[in-house]
């Protein structure tokens, strides 16, 4: 198969799209938490959270939609407990991240092996299935590409249109905006940048559950331990690349997501039997790494992320 | 509410906040215990034995916290210096592949030159693998914390190629598997007939040197001038970016030196699940011994005896041993949030 | 305004005491304040102003007393009351976000945030309308990062003015601006007065005070000291009535300069952001004379700063230490070659907070005077910090203290003495009196005096045009990082200075020799 029949096919793209998809929800989340200033190294394990979270909830009898929401939940919870230790605390937002990934990882494991103890290996569930929107899906090349995804592919992309509009179109995204560049231009307007800053770490961590519950109920039908597998790092690059702003970080998710499915594909062709598997298993977090590099020094990055905010303080 | 700085601590200040974050661990780990049908007590009382009940439980636990120690002062060192190095994992390995290199054949050299050789190499390893992310740090200004993290991915997955590839034992039997050190090559036992190594030895000495370095000399003092306030110390003509590589260098030298320790002392092969996460454990091991290099070997030992505790505890009542795990997450985030209140006092205004 | 006794109280402060701890920042502090009518809130740092307005705003709540707002009482601790009850306060640091347009920053926080959207186009047009009537002119759409610093507090202005502010507090308002701006902001305000508008104007400038006040009140050490109408006070009783005692400066006599010691040549250094570099500056400091640089906040102040500390090294031009350039340029050469340097931002920039007194002390020094082959030499190290706090009258606990618990003067003791007692025969102070108390004013003068005595070349970089003119021996003013010619002293009156910081000028003289002619 040649470079261009791969980039060509239908199939490529759907599968660029699907493997986005978890990537759009968590990085949402991160440029939310960002964008009040607040940098969310939980979103590895908060993925993984979200991922087994939602997964056992279907399991256990919930609709696949429940499960979403079970995941959202969980994530919010988890977001709840870095805005306290990193907002009204000020806690090194570096430590307070790293050990929310060890803490929610190691939780995951441990409750999988409290409720399935037994088992070599996990349940399966029945995920959510492809819908094929209605003439859209009928359109060439785009039509099987973008219009015959989950649901939950879907719902990424009109969360991330709904991001986009309230933050730059509602008081509330005019707040949280303000909030990551000066926080003291928030508390002047007698806001509680507390609460904001709280908001949306728990919300922007809530989504990236949702993007780590992508996994087991529309990407998968199962869990696994290692199935986020620093997914939720890569988002923190895509936010960085995506100059912080949701248009472009989804653009970057499909691009990376482009990349990655091409790496896939590429290992089946002359070069995969050339060239070891582990280069291209590479490739994404290279991909990353040049996405950081390129985008250093960039203006766009809020001036008060990872700053905390002491009210009163002269 | 506000946070207020406390001019001079008291004694119950300064003890009562990590006391209550010790307990609240326990609290927690006690109510995940229940959850999973185990007797909070009966549970901690197993860890304990486990990890000190016998002769053989001790030195294993000794031995765990080897690589700790290493990791827990790569960690240590960079903090201090605000370098977020959270790619000890991949500098572990970096130092095994070295002495593997090394150690498998390759010279015909006496053991007293081999394993300094191997140890240098090692060392070199880690700490090379460490400054690409601080270079990236101090040149562009890029976020070492993503890509230390990233760098882990790789570098596993290159060790993974190595193992199928270039470094394969061809007794393997198909395993990704290296060959086995040569006896050169191989760190002897402490205590003739124990299963204790001299890494163990090796990771008291670092820390003891490490100590030396942040107390005695100007490179500690420039490490911490520059951890602290950046800005002031470039001010004042310490040479930050210089002071930072240095810091980089140090650090992963440190852990370049567990993947040796391990290697050449414990397994004599390397395989993909030499180190089941010492990297990220030195984390936790660092923080909570305050980035103190001696706390450091103290913290190791803590949290090795719960690690090889749980081990031997779930094995006994079925509690899945990721209670050690949650507990040391809990017990780091306890901790940064006592520490904290040892300093300041909340105010309502 | 001579008729505030029959003019309605509009804001009413009855017994205000609040403790920190052992500290009381207001002890029983009442006033009234009427329609129409300026306040001056005069007090030297720490006396108790920003408490008592951080009070106003909910951000504390008093331990005692009662606040009342048009007639209504003011729920303690709550930030929005008082906002919106409608008064407004312009801070001495603007509390305005830079990734925000203009607009955006005047209408955060107006709307309640579950409000659906931000009706953009309303909210221009109302600013528009506000900033014709008050004379604010100020673009809404632009980026606040992009503006200057006159039109960021317009800005401020308007932010208060949009909530149809009845009440406005302005914390030094003056501190940034040139005379000819702080002239139009008396224009504007005096228009707003005039509607009813009622003002408490925080200052330490008493020209000012007494230029727009109808009435003085002093804070010192948190209490209400006194009480005057403007027309029946002077400057020299106010001053006094601040510090509670007469105020002695250091005087400077006239002498002749010596030599050159350092000496730029047509030096330029790159922008940095918004902050403009130096544009072909020529320049001389010479021995036994204070140089005094003027000039409005970020005209290229930290550019000249940063290049003699050695942070920077000039894009083109030449700079000659004792006549020859130097060959490498870094903080550690600049303080070999003699320079001292008192940085504007002690806190972040001159010391580091969570160090003790000693590692603070031998912060610049340590690798040539306090260690031998890598290792420290903590004994000595300690006993230099001892003889700098007997020496320069640090006062502390002791040399084992964190610097962060000290007051600023006394901090700013320790880093003059750190750098003075190299014997430096340059000396570079930016700003080196910002937030002190007068006893430490003088002190850090008398300093910068001695040190001109002792025939070293002083650069005094300040925004406080008094203190410049009181001090130099010879004046610079600096505009979008051009340098004026060198005007000696007392030949130039501020209004004169005044339009050379606003960028008149510069363009007429061209290129100057940067030696002193009285223009």
């Amino acid at each position: 198969m040649d470079l261009l029949d791969i980039l060509l096919s239908a199939s490529f793209w759907a599968a660029a799209i699907r493997i986005a998809s978890p990537l759009i929800f968590a990085t949402l989340g991160e440029l939310i938490c960002e964008r009040a200033g607040v940098l969310n190294l939980g979103i590895e394990g908060i993925m993984v959270a979200g991922a087994f979270a939602g997964w056992i909830a279907v399991w256990g009898g919930l609709p696949l939609w429940g499960g979403v929401a079970v995941a959202m939940l969980t994530g919010m919870m988890l977001g709840l407990v870095h805005s306290t230790l990193s907002v009204p605390f000020g806690l090194s937002q570096h430590v307070v991240g790293i050990g929310l990934t060890l803490l929610a990882t190691s939780l995951t494991f441990y409750t999988y092996r409290v409720v399935l103890p037994e088992v070599s290996s996990p349940p399966k569930i029945t995920a959510f299935q492809p819908y094929e929107v209605p003439f859209l899906s009928e359109l060439p090349l785009i039509g099987p590409a973008i219009f015959a995804q989950t649901p939950l592919t879907y719902a990424g992309f009109i969360l991330a249109g709904l991001t986009a509009v309230i933050l730059y179109r509602t008081p509330l995204g005019l707040a949280v905006r303000a909030a990551g560049e000066n926080p003291s231009a928030v508390a002047a307007q007698g806001l509680s940048v507390t609460a904001i800053r709280m908001g949306a770490v728990t919300v922007g961590s809530g989504f990236m559950a949702v993007g780590g519950a992508f996994l087991t109920l529309s990407a998968f039908d199962s869990f696994f331990f290692d199935m986020v597998n620093g997914r939720g790092w890569i988002c923190i690059a895509l936010v960085v690349f995506g100059a912080w702003k949701p248009g472009k970080a989804v653009l970057g998710a499909v691009l990376f997501a482009a990349f990655d499915a091409l790496q896939i594909r590429l290992q089946q062709t002359g070069i995969g039997a050339v060239v070891p598997y582990q280069v291209f298993l590479m490739l994404p977090y290279f991909l990353s790494i040049l996405a950081l590099v390129l985008m250093s020094r960039r203006a766009e990055i809020p001036a008060a992320l990872m700053v905390p905010f002491n009210k009163g303080e002269r | 509410m506000r946070l207020e700085p406390i001019e001079a601590p008291s004694t119950a200040r300064r003890v009562i906040p990590p006391a209550l974050a010790i307990a609240a661990t326990f609290l927690v780990a006690s109510l995940l215990a229940l959850v999973a049908g185990g007797n909070p007590f009966a549970v901690f009382g197993l860890i304990l034995k486990g990890a000190f009940g016998s002769k053989f439980s001790i030195l294993e636990t000794f031995n765990s916290a080897t690589p700790l120690i290493f990791t827990g002062l790569a960690i240590a060192v960079a903090f201090r210096a605000k370098l977020w190095n959270i790619g000890a994992e991949a500098q572990l390995y970096a130092g095994a592949v070295l002495t593997v290199v090394l150690g498998t054949g390759a010279l015909g050299l006496p053991a007293y030159l081999m394993l300094p050789l191997c140890a240098l190499a090692a060392m070199l390893a880690g700490a090379l693998l460490l400054l690409g992310p601080a270079l990236l740090k101090t040149r562009l200004g890029v976020d070492e914390v993503v890509t230390t993290l990233l760098f882990n991915f790789i570098f596993l997955l290159f060790v993974s190629y190595l193992l199928e590839g270039p470094l394969k034992d061809p007794m393997g039997m198909g395993w990704p598997k290296s060959a086995r050190l040569t006896p050169e090559a191989r760190l002897p036992r402490l205590v003739e007939g124990l299963r204790l190594h001299w890494g163990f030895a090796l990771a008291l000495i670092s820390a003891l040197v490490v100590w030396v370095i942040n107390t005695r000399t100007t490179l500690g003092y420039e490490m911490r001038a520059v951890g602290q306030n950046a800005e002031a110390a470039g001010f004042a003509g310490i040479p930050v970016t210089r002071v930072i590589l240095k810091t980089a260098l140090l650090s992963g030298g440190l852990a370049g030196l567990a993947g040796f320790s391990e290697v050449s002392g414990l397994k004599g092969a390397l395989t993909l699940d030499l180190s089941p996460g010492f990297g990220y454990t030195g984390i936790v091991v660092a923080m909570l011994a305050l980035l103190h290099p001696l706390g450091v070997v103290l913290a190791a030992l803590f949290v090795a005896a719960i690690f090889v505790g749980a081990d031997s505890m779930s094995r006994a009542i079925g509690v899945p041993s990721y209670l050690a795990d949650i507990m040391l997450a809990s017990a780091l985030l306890f901790m940064v949030l006592a520490i904290l209140l040892t300093k300041f006092r909340l105010r309502r205004d | 305004m001579s008729n505030s006794e029959k003019a309605q109280v509009v804001l009413r402060l009855q017994g205000i005491t609040k403790r920190f701890g052992p500290v009381t920042a207001n002890a029983d502090v009442s006033f009234d304040l009427h329609r129409g009518e300026v306040i001056a809130l005069l007090g030297e740092n720490g006396a108790g102003k920003t408490t008592l307005m951080n009070i106003l705003f909910g951000q504390y709540t008093a331990d005692e007393g009662a606040i009342e707002l048009f007639g209504q009482p003011l729920p303690p601790g709550a930030p929005r009351a008082a906002l919106d009850a409608g008064v407004g306060m312009v801070h001495q640091h603007f509390t305005l976000a830079d990734n925000l347009t203009v607009w955006e920053n005047i209408v955060l926080g107006v709307d309640h945030l579950t409000a659906p959207t931000l009706k953009a186009r309303q909210v221009k047009s109302r600013i528009r309308d506000l900033a014709e009537r008050f004379h604010l002119k100020v673009d809404p759409n632009a980026r606040v990062g992009r503006l200057t610093v006159g039109e960021r507090q317009r800005v401020e202005i308007l932010k208060a003015l949009y909530r149809d502010a009845k009440i406005l507090i302005l914390d030094e308002p003056t501190a940034v601006l040139t005379p000819q701006e702080a002239e139009a902001l008396f224009t504007t305000l005096r228009e707003a007065i005039s509607s009813g508008l009622s003002v408490i104007f925080i200052s330490h400038k008493l020209h000012e005070v007494m230029a727009i006040s109808h009435r003085v009140l002093v804070l010192r050490h948190g209490q209400l000291v006194a009480e005057r109408a403007t027309k029946d006070t002077n400057r020299e009783e106010m001053a006094a009535l601040m510090v509670g005692a007469e105020v002695s400066a250091p005087s400077i006599e006239a002498r002749a300069a010596g030599a050159p010691l350092l000496s730029l040549r047509a030096v330029s250094t790159p922008d940095q952001g918004a902050a403009p570099g130096l544009k072909a500056l020529n320049f001389e400091l010479c021995a036994g004379q204070i140089t005094g640089l003027a000039g409005v906040s970020g005209n290229g102040q930290a550019a000249l700063s940063d290049l003699l500390s050695g942070l920077i090294t000039p894009s083109a031009g030449e700079m000659a230490l004792h006549g020859s350039s130097p060959a490498r340029w870094s903080p550690r050469a600049a303080i070999a070659n003699g320079i001292a340097r008192i940085p504007e931002d002690r806190h972040k920039t001159g010391t580091i907070a969570d160090f003790d007194l000693t590692e603070n002390a031998i912060l610049e020094t340590y690798a040539t005077r306090f260690s031998q082959r890598g290792w420290m030499d903590w004994g000595k190290a300690r006993a230099f910090a001892e003889s700098l706090i007997k020496g320069y009258d640090v006062r502390c606990p002791g040399p084992d203290i964190r610097i962060r618990l000290l007051s600023g003067g006394n901090m700013q003791k320790l880093i003059l003495g750190r750098v003075l007692e190299e014997n430096p025969d340059i000396i570079l102070a930016n700003q080196p009196v910002r937030g002190l108390d007068i006893g430490a004013v003088n002190y850090v003068h008398g300093e910068l005096a001695k040190a001109r005595a002792r025939g070293a070349a002083v650069l005094l970089i300040s925004e406080d045009l008094d203190e410049i003119m009181r001090l130099s021996d010879v004046i610079h003013v600096i505009s979008e990082g051009r340098l004026s010619p060198a005007f000696a002293r007392g030949t130039m009156r501020p209004e004169e200075l005044g339009s050379w910081m606003a960028g008149h000028g510069f363009d007429s003289h061209g290129m100057d020799t940067g030696a002193p002619d009285a223009a």
